[in-house]
C-alpha cells in the first residue's frame, strides 16, 4: 500500500510474538537496500556474532513493488556468517509481490525457535510452525511439502533452505520459489541458525490503485519499453548464458580454477549450446514480462531396461561458470547435474563452484588428499563433483566443514592461497581485469552486480585510478537506487533517475521523488558504515596471486596498477564508512 | 461474441502480468489475486501454469446461483455481465463455479472474468486470446 512511513513486520521466533511498528524515513531510505539498512541499525547489532538470535534476518521491498513492472526484487540483509560483517542479498521470484500483498515493507526475523520450524505470515495470518520433520530434507522436497501444508497456490512465496543452511555453510543461499536465491554470503546458514527451515508469505490482500491517469501512463510507457524494445531482448533469448561464449572469446571466462581464461571446449556449454539442446522453457518473476529465467532439461538414465527420470534445472551465466568452465566441464548436460546438486544441498552455486575448483587444484597439487576430499576430484568428471557438493551440504567432514566456511579458510588451513580464486567471495565469473577483480574484491556485496567493473573491463579504458574509483562510488550509488525500489538490475537501463522519479511521483512519493538525487549516497555511506562497525577492513583485503597470472585479452595482469587502483578503493571505502 | 480464451498456457512463464493488467485496468486495483484471470502453478513451479479463469458455461451456472441478478448470461456465447450496484456480496457465484474461476475480496466482493480482454496485449508470450468460442488459433505462429 502507499503509504510515507514503512510498515514492518517484526517476529521474534524465541517468543513466537509479532508485532507491527511503523517506521518513519521514506523520504531519506525510499525501501529496499535503504530501508534494510535502516532497519539493521535499529534492530541489529553489528559487534555481536551473526549467530546470535537477537540478530536480524531482514526481508525489504521499495515503494515501486508490484506497481511498475520488474519492480519484482526483496533485499535481504543480515549479518554474513561468511566474513562475519554487514551485508545483502537480493531476489525475485514471487517473494516480492508476496510481501507487497501480504501488506508489508519488510519483515524482521529475530530469535531463534526451540525447534525446527515453519514461519507463514499474510496480510491476515502469522503462525509459527513446529516443523522438525522437515529439518534434513533437500530444497526441493522442502518446498514441495510446504506447498502442500500451506494454503495460497498462486499467490505466496516460499523460501527455504537445505542442508547447506542447517549445518551452518558460510554460503548457503536461500531457495525462493524453487528457481530463484538469496544466493551469496549465507543468508541460508542465518535461517538454519534460528531453526527456521521455510518463510511462506501469503500475498493475499489487495489495494486500490493511485487517483488520477499519471499512473496508467507511466506504466504503460515502461510496460511499452520493457516489451517492444530491444533492451531487454538478450535476457530472454539466450539469457545470461549469451556471455559465456562470448566472455571465452575475450580470454576472460575462468577454466580449471582460473588456469587459464579460454578454451576450445567452449562449444559444449555456450549459450547457444544450452538453448539448442538443453533449453526447455522460460519463467518468470512474478511482475515481471521478460521471463529471464531459462530452464534446462535433463533426463537421466537410472537404472536397466530403460529406467528414466527427467529434472528441470534452471540455469544463467554464473552457474555455468562456476560448475562448468571452473570446474573443466564441457558438457552442459553434465553442467545441469551439478547445478540440479547444488540446488538441493541449498548451496550457492558460485561460491560451490569455485572452491571445488580449488579442491581440485590442491588435491593435484598434493595439499590435500583423498583422505580428505573422500571421492576422486578432476577437472571435467562430473561424478566425484556430485558426490563433493553432498558432501559440503551436509559437512561430511573436517576438509567439507572447513570449504563449507569459505574457500580462503580452507586455503589458509591447506596452504593453498595462493591459488584460492577469492574476490572478497568466492569469485564471479569475470576474468576480465584489474578493474573487476579490484571491484568484487572490495565492494559491498562482493559481488559482480555491485559495479560494471566487469564492463569496463571488456573495452580499452585508461589507467587512472582515482577516475576508475569515482566511477565505482558513483555507479554503486545509481545502483543502490534501484535496489531500493526494488527493481531488477537488469532493468537499469530502463529505469533511469528520470522514470524512478516520474514513477514515484505517479504513486504520490513526490518527496520521494525528490530526494531521489541524494538518497543514493545516503544509503550507500550508511551502508559502508554498518560494513565498518561489523568489522570491515578494506585496506587487508588482498587479491590472491592467481590474479596476477591471469592473461586477458589485454595481455598479463598489470599487477602495479592493480595494487594502485586497490589501494585507491581502499581509502575511498574507509571515506565512505566513516562515522558522520 | 468474442470470449476470452487461454489458448496456449503451456507458452506460460508465470509473470502474472495478466492477472495485475486486470486487477489494474478493469478494477482499479494493485493485486495479483481480486483479478478475472490469476495463474497458478500446476502442482509447483517446476510444473509449468495454469489459468485460473471463466470457461464461458453457456449457460452459467453463476448467473443461475445469483439471487440478485447482479449476474446475467452475455447475449450470447457464455459468460456473464456484472452488475456491482445490484450484488450482495453474498458468495453463491463463487461456490456455483465448477472450476472455481471466481473469487472474493477481503470485503467479500466478487471477481470473474467478464471477457473484456483487456488482459490479452499484456501476455509478453501470446498465451491468451479474443476468439469466437471454438475458434482460438491453437497454432498462430512458426518460430524462426
Amino acid at each position: 500500500m502507499i503509504r510515507p512511513h514503512f510498515r514492518v513486520l517484526l517476529v521474534d521466533l524465541t517468543t513466537r510474538k509479532t508485532h507491527i511498528e511503523n517506521v518513519p524515513g521514506r523520504e531519506i531510505w525510499l525501501g529496499g537496500s535503504g530501508l534494510a539498512a535502516l532497519l539493521y541499525e535499529k534492530y541489529g547489532d553489528p559487534a555481536a556474532p551473526w549467530s546470535d538470535p537477537a540478530q536480524p534476518l531482514i526481508f525489504a521491498i521499495g515503494p515501486l513493488t508490484g506497481y511498475f513492472p520488474l519492480m519484482s526484487k526483496t533485499v535481504c540483509s543480515f549479518l554474513s556468517p561468511y566474513h562475519g560483517q554487514y551485508t545483502e542479498s537480493h531476489a525475485g521470484g514471487r517473494s516480492a509481490l508476496a510481501l507487497r500483498f501480504a501488506d508489508m515493507d519488510a519483515l524482521v526475523v529475530t530469535g531463534k525457535a526451540a525447534r525446527p520450524c515453519v514461519l507463514c505470515v499474510g496480510a491476515k495470518n502469522m503462525e509459527i510452525m513446529d516443523a522438525p520433520f522437515l529439518w534434513g530434507k533437500d530444497v526441493f522436497t522442502t518446498g514441495k511439502m510446504i506447498r502442500n501444508m500451506l494454503p495460497g497456490s498462486g499467490t505466496r512465496s516460499i523460501m527455504r533452505i537445505g542442508p547447506a543452511g542447517e549445518t551452518g555453510c558460510a554460503y548457503a543461499c536461500i531457495n525462493v520459489d524453487t528457481y530463484r536465491h538469496f544466493g551469496r554470503m549465507g543468508s541460508g546458514a542465518v535461517m538454519g541458525s534460528k531453526n527456521l527451515k521455510a518463510i511462506a508469505i501469503q500475498g493475499d490482500s489487495s489495494f486500490p490503485l493511485p487517483e488520477g491517469k499519471e499512473y496508467a501512463k507511466v506504466f504503460k510507457e515502461i510496460y511499452e519499453q520493457l516489451t517492444e524494445t530491444t533492451m531487454m531482448s538478450k535476457y530472454h533469448d539466450l539469457g545470461t548464458a549469451g556471455n559465456v561464449a562470448a566472455l571465452n572469446e575475450l580470454k576472460s571466462l575462468p577454466w580449471r580454477n582460473l588456469q587459464a581464461t579460454t578454451d576450445p571446449g567452449i562449444d559444449g556449454i555456450s549459450g547457444e549450446r544450452f538453448a539448442k539442446d538443453m533449453l526447455l522453457r522460460n519463467t518468470a518473476c512474478a511482475g515481471c514480462p521478460v521471463g529471464c529465467i531459462h530452464i534446462g532439461f535433463l533426463r537421466e538414465k537410472f537404472m536397466a531396461d530403460n529406467r528414466y527420470l527427467y529434472r528441470q534445472v534452471a540455469y544463467d551465466y554464473e552457474p555455468i561458470f562456476s560448475l562448468g568452465s571452473m570446474l573443466g566441464m564441457t558438457d552442459g548436460f553434465g553442467v545441469l547435474g551439478l547445478m540440479d546438486c547444488v540446488e538441493r544441498e541449498g548451496l550457492d552455486c558460485m561460491s560451490s563452484g569455485v572452491a571445488l575448483a580449488w579442491a581440485t587444484e590442491a588435491l593435484q597439487k598434493g595439499h590435500v588428499t583423498e583422505t580428505e576430499t573422500l571421492t576422486p576430484l578432476h577437472f571435467g568428471e562430473a561424478e566425484g563433483y556430485k558426490t563433493a557438493i553432498h558432501h559440503l551440504g551436509v559437512g561430511t567432514n573436517e576438509f567439507y566443514r572447513r570449504l563449507a566456511q569459505g574457500t580462503m579458510k580452507a586455503a589458509k588451513h591447506y596452504r593453498g592461497e595462493d591459488y584460492a580464486c577469492v574476490l572478497g567471495q568466492e569469485m564471479a565469473g569475470y576474468a576480465t581485469g584489474e578493474t573487476f577483480f579490484v571491484s568484487e574484491s572490495l565492494s559491498f556485496r562482493h559481488s559482480h552486480l555491485d559495479s560494471s567493473a566487469y564492463s569496463a573491463d571488456q573495452k580499452p579504458q585508461e589507467k587512472d585510478a582515482p577516475k576508475i574509483v569515482a566511477g565505482f562510488v558513483k555507479d554503486e550509488a545509481s545502483r543502490t537506487v534501484l535496489t531500493s525500489m526494488v527493481g531488477c538490475l537488469f532493468a537499469r537501463a530502463v529505469y533511469s533517475t528520470e522514470r524512478l522519479q516520474q514513477a514515484l511521483n505517479a504513486l504520490g512519493y513526490a518527496d520521494v521523488a525528490a530526494g531521489l538525487d541524494t538518497a543514493g549516497g545516503a544509503i550507500q555511506r550508511l551502508r559502508w558504515r554498518l560494513r565498518m562497525r561489523s568489522g570491515y577492513a578494506p585496506m587487508q583485503a588482498k587479491i590472491p596471486k592467481r590474479y596476477a597470472e591471469v592473461v586477458t585479452w589485454k595481455g598479463p595482469i598489470d599487477t602495479q596498477f592493480m595494487e594502485t587502483l586497490r589501494q585507491a578503493y581502499a581509502a575511498k571505502i574507509m571515506e565512505m564508512g566513516q562515522e558522520e | 461474441m468474442k470470449t476470452l480464451i487461454a489458448a496456449r498456457m503451456e507458452r506460460c512463464i508465470g509473470c502474472q502480468s495478466c492477472s495485475l493488467a486486470c486487477a489494474r485496468l478493469v478494477h482499479k486495483r494493485l493485486s495479483w489475486f481480486t483479478a478475472g484471470i490469476r495463474i497458478g502453478s500446476s502442482g509447483g513451479i517446476s510444473t509449468g501454469f495454469e489459468a485460473r479463469v471463466c470457461l464461458a458455461c453457456d449457460p452459467p451456472p453463476c448467473a443461475e446461483a445469483c439471487p440478485t441478478g447482479a449476474l446475467t448470461p452475455r447475449k450470447s456465447d457464455g459468460g456473464v455481465k456484472q452488475d456491482r450496484g445490484l450484488c450482495i456480496r453474498c458468495g453463491k457465484c463463487v461456490a456455483a463455479c465448477p472450476v472455481g474461476a471466481i473469487v472474493q475480496d477481503e470485503l467479500d466482493n466478487p471477481y470473474m472474468c467478464l471477457h473484456c480482454g483487456r488482459c490479452v496485449p499484456y501476455c509478453p508470450h501470446d498465451c491468451l486470446e479474443m476468439a469466437e468460442k471454438g475458434q482460438a488459433h491453437v497454432v498462430q505462429e512458426v518460430a524462426e
